[in-house]
């Protein structure tokens, strides 16, 4: 343990013991830094190899699905695929992507902390993100396969009798181990930005990418103790002979449904509100203008916050066990904070003089086809649709324009903030073909599945009837998988060839928070100096002293 | 901290009332006991940051004229390195696997946690390493 000091005067000769860190190296910090910044690069360097999986799963899927009967996998591989796409793509991709990797890195800076509030606990949360994804992926390696009752483990397909098996139990565990890694991470947050916080870095100063990381921890610290108790009710049920959801022993199958969902729909917002933070700091940034509705855009974010507890059951609506107008009332008044966030994203833009970097046009992408899947949601809000169009293609488009969207928007944070956390930018026009593959493929993908829906195609099916229009439409779906993975391969190419090729400096895009204060990579502790903080924009007020800091609601032409 | 503890009571206020208008309305236990505990979960850190916040002069973080200067001194204590995270997380990594192939698991998970905790704690205790 050492003691670490504020940084408070420029180049103190005190600070310099922090810059020259004489750590272990090479799989030895891997394996002992408690650093925030290296935990999180070990977290995004795994997140994108889940993306990666969870994506070769999907081009599998999409390659079945290319015709009526295909033959590429049996239908027991299919059943294990669509499973393990889900869970890999939810639960150890876009949750740990979301808040264990850019939020671990770029939180604390953007505050001004040396680093997280409990370092070895974050360490600790990376590790049980890491064994967790090897447990629950271990399941292919079993003899019965992996998981195979889709991602939500609906009882009672996921109990012994229909379910036997390791592969299930595998998947049990593994989400114990990412849902404890994910409550300590939220634990980890919350503390961080209520103690860690610079003079001066008052609540109402804080970007809206870390307000929305402290929503995210409160959400997290909400819905994930539930799902843990779930599972352990669902593990008793299969091996200690309880009977909590199964109708035999006088249980109750319905009552999983209710657990899952009551994690399961916050989980929705767990995941796109650290996004949401993302791309509203990229498009303030390149639109060289502060965040249009400051305050609006965090109320906006805690409305959706303490509205998601209540929307749980919209996932249930068939069930015909739950209350359809209290429901449906919570859901679709969800839109209307959702609304306000896109109508200040674009406020934003509004006459700011636009740079199209490749962040910036990710980020334009999210809110395209996060508009298209919120849209979307608001139809499947109200109860004679989902009637209609529940477990079929409808509600797998929407879901995956939503998830297209954060895909998108994580692109952009990586463009955005990899040069601070490695020291080297990315090549520009490499990303901007990668953007249009993306873009393009993701609309190409989810189009053909709304149609398909409509006309009643079930979902988690491995063959269909050979219509000709259906055919054509899965074909244009598959073409679509391809696209988007053509667009992660050319990440990766980016990756490699761009490696330490172009030096980023402290802040190659003029940015405007506290990140972009301190050098690329930051030091040990993050800050040898912090300038006044006395906006939302501290690293901007430095930077321009010309344009002074306005209060809320305040003009520059008001005051000579 | 007056911020993050009306945050905290804000939300627990309108858990509270969710829970009373649904579990009223709807009388499904699950969801109502599930939002009343949510309610609770607010209730109980924001009152403990609410009472504090009456109690404790203002933190430069929550002055808005705070300078530099007055954030001045030790912010904390922070370990350079250590090892007992991944060591621990193995203990709960074998713990897990207990669970799917056989119950022996646990001795040797136990075990790796245990060791954890003697040797984060008197890490703790004594300091570690820079």
């Amino acid at each position: 343990m050492t003691d670490v000091l504020h940084p408070v005067h420029v180049g103190d000769a005190a600070h310099d013991d922090h810059a020259e860190h004489h750590g272990p190296t090479g799989i030895l910090k891997w394996l002992t830094s408690t650093d925030h910044k290296v935990i999180g690069l070990s977290y995004t360097v795994t997140a994108v190899v889940m993306l990666v999986i969870g994506g070769l799963f999907a081009e599998i899927i999409r390659g079945q699905l290319a015709s009526a009967n295909g033959t590429l996998v049996s239908f027991a591989q299919y059943n294990e695929l669509f499973t393990m796409h889900g869970s890999v793509m939810i639960y150890l991709f876009a949750g740990p992507f979301a808040f264990g990797a850019l939020a671990n890195i770029i939180v604390p800076i953007q505050i001004g902390a040396p680093d997280m509030a409990f370092p070895r606990l974050n360490a600790l949360s990376y590790w049980l993100y890491l064994t967790g994804s090897i447990t629950m992926l271990s399941g292919f390696f079993t003899a019965g396969g992996a998981a195979n009752f889709g991602w939500v483990g609906y009882a009672p397909l996921s109990n012994s009798l229909n379910a036997p098996g390791a592969g299930a139990d595998l998947w049990i565990g593994g989400l114990l181990l990412t849902g404890f890694s994910a409550i300590f991470t939220g634990v980890n947050l919350t503390a961080t930005i209520f103690y860690l916080r610079a003079p001066g870095m008052t609540m109402f100063r804080m970007p809206i990418f870390t307000w929305n990381l402290l929503v995210t921890a409160i959400l997290i610290l909400l819905a994930f103790p539930v799902l843990t108790a779930g599972l352990i009710m669902l593990y008793a049920d299969r091996h200690f002979g309880t009977h909590i959801f199964t109708v035999a022993g006088g249980g109750v199958p319905v009552l999983w449904q209710h657990i899952f969902w009551f994690w399961g729909h916050p989980e929705v917002y767990i995941l796109a509100l650290p996004f949401f933070g993302m791309v509203t700091e990229i498009i303030a940034v390149f639109s060289r203008k502060p965040v249009f509705g400051y305050k609006g855009m965090i109320f906006a974010t805690l409305s959706i916050a303490a509205l998601s507890l209540g929307v749980w059951a919209h996932h249930m609506f068939t069930t015909g066990v739950v209350l359809l107008p209290f429901f449906s009332i919570m859901s679709l008044l969800i839109a209307v904070p959702t609304g306000i966030k896109m109508f200040n994203w674009i406020g934003t833009m509004w006459r700011g003089q636009i740079w199209f970097s490749t962040a910036m046009l990710m980020a334009v992408g999210f809110v395209f086809t996060f508009l298209v899947g919120g849209i979307t949601g608001i139809y499947l809000a109200s109860p004679p649709l989902d009637f209609f169009t529940h477990d079929t293609y409808f509600v797998v488009a929407h879901f995956h324009s939503v998830v297209m969207a954060l895909v998108l928007a994580g692109m952009a944070g990586l463009y955005y903030w990899g040069p601070k956390i490695t020291g080297y930018l990315l090549n520009e026009t490499l990303g901007k073909i990668q953007f249009w593959f993306l873009f393009i493929g993701t609309q190409v993908f989810t189009f053909p599945m709304y149609i398909l829906g409509l006309q009643g195609m079930p979902r988690r099916m491995a063959v269909y009837p050979n219509d000709p229009q259906w055919v054509h439409l899965n074909q244009i779906a598959s073409l679509g998988a391809v696209l988007i993975g053509v667009s992660t391969l050319l990440f990766v190419v980016n990756l490699i060839y761009s490696w330490k090729k172009y030096p980023a400096g402290d802040n190659p895009w003029d940015a405007h928070t506290l990140e972009w204060f301190t050098t690329s990579p930051p030091p040990h502790h993050n800050f040898y100096r912090l300038p006044q903080i006395r906006s939302e924009r501290p690293t901007w007020d430095h930077n321009h002293p010309e344009h002074r800091a306005l209060h809320h609601g305040e003009h520059e032409t008001t005051h000579a | 901290m007056k911020v993050e503890a009306k945050m905290l009571l804000a939300l627990g206020t309108f858990f509270g009332i969710m829970c009373a208008v649904y579990w009223n309305w709807s009388l499904e236990n699950a969801g109502g006991v599930m939002m009343f505990a949510g309610m609770l979960l607010c209730f109980l850190p924001g009152l403990y940051y609410y009472w504090w916040s009456r109690r404790m002069p203002t933190r430069p973080e929550d002055n808005p004229q705070a300078t530099r200067e007055e954030g001045a001194g030790v912010v904390g204590a922070f370990p350079g390195t250590s090892i007992w995270p991944f060591v621990l997380g193995m203990g709960a990594f074998t713990i897990v696997l207990s669970l799917v192939f056989g119950i022996w698991l646990l001795v040797p998970g136990l075990g790796l946690a245990a060791w954890a905790f003697l040797g984060g704690t008197s890490e703790g205790r004594r300091g570690g390493q820079h």
